[in-house]
Order: C-alpha cells, then structure tokens, then sequence
C-alpha cells in the first residue's frame, strides 16, 4: 500500500495547484503582453511605445469594461445576458435626447440607472422565478430595447454645448497624467512638443465599477453565493443559498451595469444613434470567456475580464495600423477575435475534460491519480 | 383501472397539441387582417418590369418573404432537437453562402443553369463544411451550441469578406438569378416559394426514406439509452449541422438573388438566425431538445412573417418592429414556461372548473402508476 | 453515556401510490454510536434517511431526538434541529474554497469575514485532523477529503445526528480508513453516526449496531458482534439461515446437456469493473448474483460495450470479436436490458411504437425505415404477445406504468431476435404478476435455444431462473455455482466468505 493521496500529506498540499481560473487568467495575460510586445516590434513606429496608446485603449473601451463586468457575474452564475448591447443603446439615446432637451444631468444619470434596473428586475424576474432559458428572454430584451431606440429617435443625436454645456464640459473633461506623456518633434520648425497622457472620465467610472464588482465578488456575501450558484446549483441550495434570489440580483446588477454603460458610452460618444453598441453583447461575453470566465459558469474573475477586453482592444490596433486595406479593418479584427474565442473555448473544453478526468474518478475501489 | 386506461387515450387533438400555438398565432393574426382591411387577402396577376406574369398581394409577398426563414427554420428545428441548444450563426453563413455563390459565378464568362448548380454545389460544401465546424464544437468538445457558435456569429461575416475580396457583394449580370429572385417568365408563382416547396418536398422524402427524425429525437430525448441502442450520438449531432449548413445555403442564396443588387456583408440577412430561433420556439418545439415537428417551425416561419408584414400593413415604422416582436416573443414563452402553466392549471382547477364541479368527469391523464 | 438514546424513530410509515416503502419501522440511535444502516435494494433504507432529514413527510409515527418528539419538514430544518446528511455524491462547490464550503450560506453578515473564515476552518480541520487547508480550492482536495471537509461542517453546525449516505462507494480502501478514523473520532465525542453502506467489510470494521431492513419492514437491531457476516447477508436476503431449505430449483437436466458456447470473456475489464471471465452457452440462464454494488451490473455493462472496455478477449461463436460498443454487440447478437429503465432504457416523449421498434430499427440501418404499417404490425405483435397495457401505441412511454414500461423494452429487444439476450434486474419496481410473467418468458427464451443472462436482487428469482451462477462482491468474481449448489445458503456463504474454496 503506497497511495499517496492529495492532501493526504500536509508537506505536498503547501503548493497550491494552480486553479482553473487562474490558469487561464494567466494565459489571457500573457497573450496581451505577446500581442503588445509584437505590436511593438512590428509597429512601434506607429505609436505602440507610447503610452497614451494603452491610455486610448482605455479611453475607447470604458462602456465595455462596465458590460463585460456584467456578463462576467451573470456567467458566473452560469447565464447569460444578449440585451446589454441594446439597453446602452437605449440608455444613450435617451439620455441624448433628454440633455439635449435642457435636461439636468443628475436626472440623465437617473435615467439611465432606471432603464438598466427596469430591464434587469424585468428579465430577471423571468429568468430566477419562472424560469424560463436567459438566452430567450435576453434576446426578447434585445429586441424590445432596439425596438423603444427608434421609438425614442430614429436619428442619431448630437448633443451640443449650446444645448447641455454642463454636459459637454463633463464630456470633454481629461485627466492629463504628465508621468505617461510622450514628446514629439512637430512641423517644419522641429519643436518638440510635450504631450501628456490624457483620461477621460468615462475611465475612471469604468475602473472604480471594475474594482467594486471584483471587491463583491470576493469580499461579499453575495458575490461568493454567484460562484456557488454557478459551480453546483444543486449544493449551492443544499448549502443554503437561496438560488433564485441570487440569479435574480445578477441579472439585475446586469441591467444596472448595462445602464451606467449606457451613459459612459454617451459620455464617451458625446453622441446617441439607433445602431450605437450594435454586437456589444458578443464582445462582452468574448472578453468574458477570454478572460478565463467558465461558459459552464463557477469559475471567472473581473481582472481576466478587463485583459479580455485589452486583448481585443489590441487585436483592433494592431489590425488597424497594419496597412491593411481601409474597408478590411474591421473584418481582420472579427476574423481574429474569432480564431481567438474558438481557441480559448476549445481550451477550457479540454482543461476541463482533463480535469475532469483526473479530479472526479467514478465508483470504484481505484487508486486518485492525483 | 379499465377507466383509466381509457382516459390515458391517445386522441387526435393531444397527438397535434404543438401545433395549437402556430395555428392559433396564424389564425388570429388572419383574422385581425380580415377585419381590418379585406383588401390583405386580394391576389392579382400583375407584371413585372420584364414583362413576366406575377402573383401579387399582401398575402403572397409574406409567403414570398417568409421562404429563407422557412429554409432556416427547419434546419435549426433538427439541430434544436439534437443538441438540445440553437445556432447563432446561421446569419452569418447565409451572408458566406451568398459571397460563395457570387464568387464562383464570376469565375464563368458565361452564366447557365449549369454554372448556377456548379456554384450552389459549392456554396453548400463549403457551408456544410463551416457547419461541420460548429457541430464538432457541439457534438465532439460538448460545447453548449449557443457558445460555440458565437465564434462563426462573431467573425462569419468577416470570412464572407475575406472570401469576396470587394467591399459590395455583387453577383455579375445574367439571365438566371434575377429569375430565382423573383418568377420563372410565364409561370407566375415566385420562385421563392417554388424552391420552398422543392426543399420541403426534399425533406419530407428524406424523413420517409431515413430513420433521422427517430435517431434525432431519440438523441435529444435520452442520449444514452441512444448510444445504449447503438446510435451514434456524434454522427447524429454532426449530421443536424450538415442540414442546417445546406439549409443556410439555400437561403443565403435565395437571399442575394432576390435583393438583387448590391448589398454589404454587414446588411445580408441580419438577425436572421433570432428569427430562426423564434420561428421554432412558435413552432411549439422545445428549445431544450427532443420531439419535433417540422412542420411546426414552418408554420412559426410563416406567423413570424405575417406578424411583420402585418405590422408594416397598420404603418407601424419598420423599425419599431422589433419592439412589438419582443412583446409577442415575451408573452409567449411566459404562457409556456411551466410555472405559469401550473398557476393557471390551479387557478383553473379551483376557480372554473370548481364551480362546474358537478357537471363536467374528472378527465385528467394521470400517470398511471399501476405498480 | 454510552447507551443514552439519542433518537427514537417508532412507527414509521410512508407510502407511495401503489408502493408501502415503510411499514411500521423502528431505530434507534445513541449517543457515540455508529450505527449501520442495511437493507438491499428497495428495503427502504433511502426512504427512511429522507423521512428523517424531511425530504419525504412521513405518513405515520414519530420522531424523538433528545427525548423531545420533533417535526422535520425540509433538509435545512432538519439541519438546525442538528440532523445532518452527507451525501454520496458531494453537495459542496468544488469551485469555492474549503473554509467557504464549512460556511457558505451560514453566515449573517453582508461582507464575508475571510480572515475569521480561514482561521477558524484551520482550527476545526486540525481538530478533526482533516488533511486540507481553509484557503485550498475543494476542487482541488481528494473525494475523501471533500467528504471530510462535508463531515468537518456538519460538525460545525452542532450537528448531534450525522447521517452517511454511502460516503465510502467512490473511495479507495487507505481513502476509507481515513474516512473511518474521522467516524471514530467525532462517536467519542459523542455524535450519533448513521452508516448507510453495501461494502459488508467496512460495517463489520467500524459499527456498533447493525439495523436490517427489508421490503419496508423492520427485520432486526443487532449489535455488530453479535451478528456473523453470514446472517447479515441471510437476513438482508431474506430469510432465517436455519429455514434455508436447501432446495436447489430443478435445472438439473440441463447441466448434463453439453452445449456449444455462444459467449466466451477472457479477463474482460472496463473502467468500472475489474478483469473477469466468463462464458455463457447457449440456451443456458446465467446470472450474475451479489449484493447491490458489487460490481454484477457493471460486469453485463462490459460485455455489452455499455461502459468503454479497456482489456481482454472476446469470442462469440468461437470467433474472436471486437466489442467495444453497444452497435456492436447488437450486430453479433446480444440484446440488453439496462438497470436504470429511466435513465438508460425509456426515451419517454417518444411513442410506445417508435420505442419498441428502436433497436430493430437501428441494426436494420439508417436508409431502411420500416413503413409505418411494419412498424404498427410489429408494435401490434409485442404488444399483443407481451401484454403490454398501452391506450394505443401512440402513447408516450413515459406516461405507462413502470411494469408496462419494462415490457416496452424487453419488446424492443426481443424484436431484434437476439441470440443472447441479458437482462439487468427486468423485475425492480414491478408488480409481482408481470415478475412472474417475465420470469416464465425467460424460462421459455431459454428453451427455444436464446442464451440468456439474468440479474436481480432477489436470490428467489434468480434460482428459479438461473442454471450457473457467478457470484461477485466488490467488484471481484468471488464463486461460480452450478447444479447442487445452487441454494440461497450457498449463495449467502460466497458472498459472506470471500474467495473460492
């Protein structure tokens, strides 16, 4: 009898196996700093070794972060929500519409928080009490709010200082970090110019949002019941969760999160149009998965979400000063995310299919091969 | 017992309850036309610009319209009933089956009936061959089919690009697909609705000379008493995506040709894979696998598009539409979602027929446990 | 200390539609006991753990814990009232940590208090010399381990009554002694323990008392020593060793007939059993007899290509064949009727026809349908022949009674005329007239030439049915028995005593 047994040794268990989610957080890691690093090589003459580069990034994908965030606990509770890509829709151009009005902008931000809950109470309620597939009813969601889009505005609008001046100074306000700016020689004369690296607000909303929903998810009560629910949705209620009612709060901080995307987008765009964040729910729920969020759901946190998010990001740079044809960009960039999603969705097949393998063996008297 | 046994009849009216929704949805929607305005339901001989004989009218240009829904619908019923989950990306390989087809057409100078079925030939193999692609996400790594399609959904129409090489999708002048867009000169039934019916027929042999709809519906129900009576469960799931790649074939074709001109791959049959998903759940198939009937996803097809064309006929804006789909999408999932199936169930049992108690025999289909 | 009651259970009575699971059943457990739980297969053994954790309400008697009689209506009330369960398949997230698994849904406050979590977890499991860490993934522990980690918050939680449902059928044997050292150290600290278990060894080697049900009735409280393994096996089987008639069913003439082997193994094996031989000729009744979990179904399953083969010959006819997968065991002839009838055997929403006609349909191929008049006649003639109580054959095999069911797919196999034919408990759940039916219709099976193997719980059965016996016990083949020996004492004293003589 020479079994060893994990965690039968005190001495071989003080080495944490690396967990699936973290696994593959890592590898969505390294895969930025790979594309980052070529884009650097291959184009660093192109703005790659600037830092104000990395700051746009941010600065373009703020109302993705915040939605990918949301799919990322909804995933993780073992969902899904397609309606955020049309609830910001919804949420800019009404908010536009309303500012452009002469409304106030602490009633636009309410607004805005009212549609996203209204949409989340509503298909959440369907979803965790009637239980009723997410994928439908999302994609009913889906539809409603393209549908109430050009019901509020079958244009897009722009709004102006004339008529929201406060507004467009929230709008047009940047943080300028000094530390990540860059200087250029300009013009004729050869002046060399110091730039600073400039944020906008929409940023900073994204990454306080970031940071509380990875401080719920790890710290709450609330956020450690989601990862229950969505590993064992049968032990999770033997354990004591009440599951529908943590369905539910996902599905609700989904539409709330979608909301507050909403107007970051708007305060991004400065603009709402009817085809606004069209396929936005395809690339949250891509970052998501690329991040290392499980489709099966349990598994998943915000920070691999938020490189998921980098890593298209990068892919749309790279592809965009890549000297390919102007009306190809954008095909390369879905061409890419493509082969990207189908890689990282076949790994977490196999690495649970592995796992699988090893970690759970069937009724019978064999030794763990662990 | 005897009693029993007679109550657990298999009537003719439970034997087709999935159609109940379809044909109610169909019924009503006939008869909201009828008393708005009579004039929905006149057919006319009109002609075109070439001069050719064409069935016209509100209710045929639904027909007419409906025809790639209906083709899409009945390979997304198979691939519902086999793997339990729906296709995302039927959208997106339509647009490649349009950019395939006008692809091989341009390597012709000269264009025939021929040279179309060369081309639609190649359009399916390669259709096919993208569908082999999800289903062995599906069948083979057990990937829920929603997930593993969003890859094509996400970059489907960017390979369409790719292998069209040109910003517009244009298929070049000839006499034949203009015709497969709109009627055959003389015979003024559109082709459309021809090629529907040509699929259907094709279908339908195909379910009389095979086992598919058995082997389909045993997977989805209890796939391992499938494999325990020597089905093989993988080439059952592969074979769903084959059709459903064909089907996206067809359509993507019948499609392009009957736009007409020039499109972009980004406008080439949107949403259409919702409206394919849709067309099922109306069709009063589960979208959780097993039975089927395909002709409900059909008649799903066809309500779906008299609900839109009605829709248009009232003057609601074409693009408010969504929203009054999304309505009827909602209000029908919750009236089947079994929860509310069992309220009403009780609040019946209590309220009605409680009250009529003494009038009407308790016919409800027990179980039947006899053990 | 010792001999204080801790919980009475007297009267117990449940019934399900057509079905007493228990009739007037007594237990009693005390305080720092462990006490076994035994019974075969359907002897209401799981019924009566659900009654006493509220899964089930009981229809008849009382509950008294702690000289105060209570009432239990769900698991969590059960829970709070100190009655806690582990379950053979774990109910823990084996995605959260372990010090969250002890306290997951506890917990009152808002923010999870991870410091006091993790400490308080590393104390409870160095108490109970739990080999894991609070901050490890449960995912990443060893099964034994998660079931420790179950066992360390039942503990957490007061519980006074601990109930363990099969804990140790996934374990290996060092994992079990790990498992049973646990179980003697929380008896000392006074905890009632319920072992509900199939391994014989293991009750022998850690329990006090011993409770045998049977058929939903109460057969006996003993004390573990006072009870030889032998009459354990004798009482959960049935009946008193001393009234063991010796009478052997007359299947005498057969064995002097010699007849060619229609199916040979040699050291077959697949991932849930171990390698095993075995022959089966033809026109012959084998049967594969042992108690619930000793390995007799998973035997069948291999030969049938059921579960993936990993080793060993195979001839059919003399011929060596391949057999790796249910199509082609069918194409050499063999027919199979799974245990799980729900699970593995009905396909529920389809059609009584389309289920008769499956299998049939599926060796006829792909291309070659059979007209619906072919498969109304053949659904006619089966469900003629077999007496299938069907309101047409239209009806959803999924609305019949268990016992039609059965038929349904012994119809279905027998319409693929096989040449052997096995049959894993065709009897459970059925009414006595249909048992009987199907046993003569085996029997007569047999005579027409059909090489058949028979499985089921009850010995009675399989003597009447059978002409050799294999006898198993944890997964290993420990006896053949033939002819003269063919009795229930017989039987009981291979299974009890282990290897071959």
């Amino acid at each position: 009898m020479t079994k060893t047994i994990s965690g039968g040794n005190r001495g071989k268990t003080q080495r944490e196996p690396i967990a699936n989610s973290q696994l593959l957080f890592f590898i969505a890691v390294a895969i930025f700093v790979l594309l980052y690093v070529a884009a650097i090589i291959a184009f660093g003459d192109k703005g790659f070794l600037k830092p104000q580069t990395l700051l746009t990034m941010f600065n373009e994908n703020a109302a993705l972060i915040i939605v990918a965030c949301a799919l990322t606990i909804v995933m993780i509770t073992g969902g899904i929500d397609i309606s955020v890509g049309a609830v910001i829709a919804l949420v800019s151009i009404a908010c536009a519409k309303y500012l452009q009005n002469g409304g106030e902008i602490w009633v636009s931000i309410l607004m805005a928080l009212g549609i996203g809950l209204a949409f989340g109470v509503f298909q959440g309620f369907l979803i965790s009490y009637l239980k009723i597939q997410p994928f439908i009813i999302t994609l009913a969601g889906m539809f409603l709010a393209r549908g109430l889009v050009t019901v509020v505005s079958k244009e897009g609008i722009s709004l102006t200082s004339e008529a929201a001046p406060a507004f467009i100074r929230l709008k047009d306000f940047r943080i300028s970090i000094d530390a990540l700016g860059s200087t250029d020689i300009k013009g004729l004369t050869k002046k060399v110019v110091f730039t600073p690296g400039t944020l906008e607000v929409t940023v900073i909303v994204a990454l306080i949002i970031l940071l509380a929903v990875a401080l719920m998810l790890k710290k709450t009560r609330l956020g450690r019941h989601f990862y229950a629910v969505g590993g064992n949705q049968q032990s999770a209620l033997m354990l004591g969760c009440n599951v529908q009612r943590v369905r539910f709060h996902a599905y609700i901080i989904s539409g709330l999160l979608a909301g507050i995307a909403g107007y970051v987008n708007l305060m991004h765009k400065g603009a709402g149009n009817p085809t606004m964040a069209a396929g936005m729910e395809m690339d949250a729920i891509a970052s998501s998965i690329i991040g290392g969020t499980m489709l099966s759901g349990g598994v998943g946190n915000v920070f691999g979400t938020l490189f998921g998010v980098l890593n298209l990001s990068t892919i749309k740079n790279i592809v965009q000063v890549s000297g390919i044809s102007n009306g190809g960009k954008e095909w390369w960039q879905n061409i890419t995310t493509g082969g990207m999603l189908c890689i990282f969705i076949v790994m977490q097949s196999i690495i649970l299919f592995v796992r699988g393998k090893s970690g759970r063996k069937k009724a019978g008297n064999k030794p763990a091969k662990n | 017992m005897k009693k029993q046994s007679e109550a657990q009849g298999y009537s003719f009216f439970q034997k087709h309850s999935q159609l109940l929704i379809p044909v109610t949805i169909l019924a009503l929607l006939l008869l909201f036309n009828l008393l708005r305005d009579s004039s929905y339901f006149n057919i006319a001989i009109r002609f075109n610009n070439d001069n050719n004989p064409v069935l016209a009218g509100n209710l045929i240009s639904t027909i007419v319209d409906a025809s790639e829904l209906v083709i899409l619908s009945i390979g997304m019923t198979l691939v519902t009933a086999a793997c339990g989950g729906q296709d995302i990306s039927v959208g997106a390989l339509g647009t490649i089956a349009a950019t395939m087809f006008a692809k091989v057409l341009y390597l012709f100078d000269e264009i025939g009936v021929a040279q179309i079925l060369v081309a639609l030939l190649a359009t399916c193999g390669v259709t096919v061959l993208f569908s082999l692609f999800n289903g062995t996400l599906v069948a083979v790594f057990k990937i829920q089919p929603m997930i593993a399609t969003l890859i094509l959904f996400t970059c489907g129409r960017s390979i369409a690009y790719w292998i069209g090489q040109i910003a517009n999708l244009f298929i070049p002048e000839n006499p034949i697909t203009p015709i497969i867009g709109t009627v055959i000169p003389g015979f003024p039934v559109p082709t459309p609705v021809l090629i529907v019916a040509v699929v259907g027929i094709l279908f339908a042999l195909v379910f009389k000379f095979t086992n598919l709809r058995l082997y389909t519906q045993t997977v989805g129900i209890n796939q391992g008493a499938a494999r325990l009576n020597g089905i093989n469960c993988v080439a059952i799931k592969l074979i769903s995506f084959a059709i459903l790649g064909v089907c996206c074939a067809i359509a993507g074709v019948i499609n392009v040709c009957r736009i007409g001109g020039k499109v972009t791959y980004n406008s080439l049959m949107v949403d259409f894979e919702m409206k394919a998903i849709l067309a099922v759940a109306i069709g009063g198939n589960s979208l959780g696998g097993g039975k089927f009937r395909i002709i409900g996803s059909v008649l799903g097809a066809y309500a779906y598009c008299l609900l839109f064309n009605t829709l248009i006929a009232m003057k609601v804006p074409s693009t408010h539409i969504t929203a009054y789909q999304a309505v009827v999408i909602f209000l029908l999932v919750i009236f089947s979602s079994d929860q509310v199936k069992e309220t009403i169930a009780k609040f019946w049992k209590t309220w009605i027929v409680g009250k009529f108690r003494s009038k009407t025999t308790g016919t409800d289909i027990s179980s039947g446990k006899e053990a | 200390m010792e001999n204080e009651v801790l919980l009475r259970m007297t009267g117990i009575c449940k019934q399900f539609p057509g079905v007493k699971a228990l009739q007037n059943v007594e237990f009693t457990l005390r305080r720092g006991e462990i006490h076994a739980l035994m019974g075969e297969n359907g002897a209401g053994k799981s019924t009566l753990i659900k009654v006493l954790t509220g899964v089930y309400p009981k229809d008849a008697g009382k509950i008294i814990l702690d000289g105060k009689e209570i009432a239990i209506h769900s698991p969590s009330q059960a829970q709070n009232q100190g009655i806690s369960t582990v379950y053979q398949e774990i109910t823990l997230c084996p995605n959260l940590t372990v010090a969250e698994n002890i306290y997951i849904g506890r917990d009152k406050t808002a923010i999870v208090p991870w410091k006091k979590f993790n400490h308080d977890a590393d104390e409870l499991l160095k108490s109970l010399s739990i080999p894991a860490r609070a901050k490890q993934l449960l995912g990443s522990c060893s099964l034994a381990v998660q079931q420790m980690v179950a066992i360390a918050r039942a503990v957490d939680m007061q519980c006074k009554v601990l109930i363990l449902d099969e804990p140790t059928s996934s374990l290996d044997d060092h994992e079990v002694e790990m498992l049973f050292s646990l179980m003697r150290r929380l008896k000392q600290e006074g905890v009632g323990i319920i072992f509900v278990t199939h391994f014989l060894d293991q009750v022998y080697a850690v329990s006090d008392r011993i409770t045998v049900l049977r058929n939903g009735e109460l057969v006996g409280e003993y004390k573990t020593e006072n009870l030889p393994m032998l009459d354990l096996v004798s009482k959960m089987m049935g009946k008193e060793l001393e009234n063991l008639s010796n009478i052997s069913v007359g299947h005498d003439k057969r064995a002097t007939v010699e007849r060619p082997a229609f199916y040979q193994a040699e050291d077959l094996a697949s991932k849930e059993t171990n390698p095993f031989s075995f022959h089966a000729d033809e026109g012959e009744v084998t049967g594969f007899t042992g108690l619930l979990g000793s390995g007799r179904s998973e035997c069948v399953r291999a030969i049938f290509g059921a579960d993936k083969v990993s080793g060993g010959k195979v001839r059919v006819h003399g011929k060596s064949v391949k057999i790796t997968r249910p199509k082609q065991a069918m194409k050499n002839g063999i027919g199979y009727l799974p245990e799980d009838r729900k699970r593995d055997g009905i396909i529920a929403d389809l059609s009584v026809r389309d289920n008769i006609i499956l299998a049939s349909q599926v060796m006829q191929g792909f291309f070659k349908p059979y007209s619906r008049a072919e498969a109304e006649a053949f659904a006619d003639e089966y469900i003629k022949a077999l007496q299938i109580k069907t309101a047409s054959q239209d009806t959803p095999v999924g609305s019949l009674s268990g016992g039609n069911q059965q038929k349904v797919i012994l119809a279905r196999w027998l319409l693929t005329h096989p040449q052997y034919l096995i049959l894993d408990e065709p009897t459970r759940g059925i009414d006595i007239g249909t048992k009987t039916e199907i046993q003569r219709l085996v029997l007569k099976l047999a005579e027409e030439g059909m090489t058949v193997t028979f499985i089921s719980s009850e010995i009675e059965e399989m003597l009447r049915t059978c002409s050799r016996l294999i006898v198993m016990r944890d997964k290993h083949v420990v006896g053949e028995l033939t002819g003269e020996q063919l009795n229930q004492s017989e039987i009981m004293r291979t299974i009890a005593g282990g290897e071959e003589q």
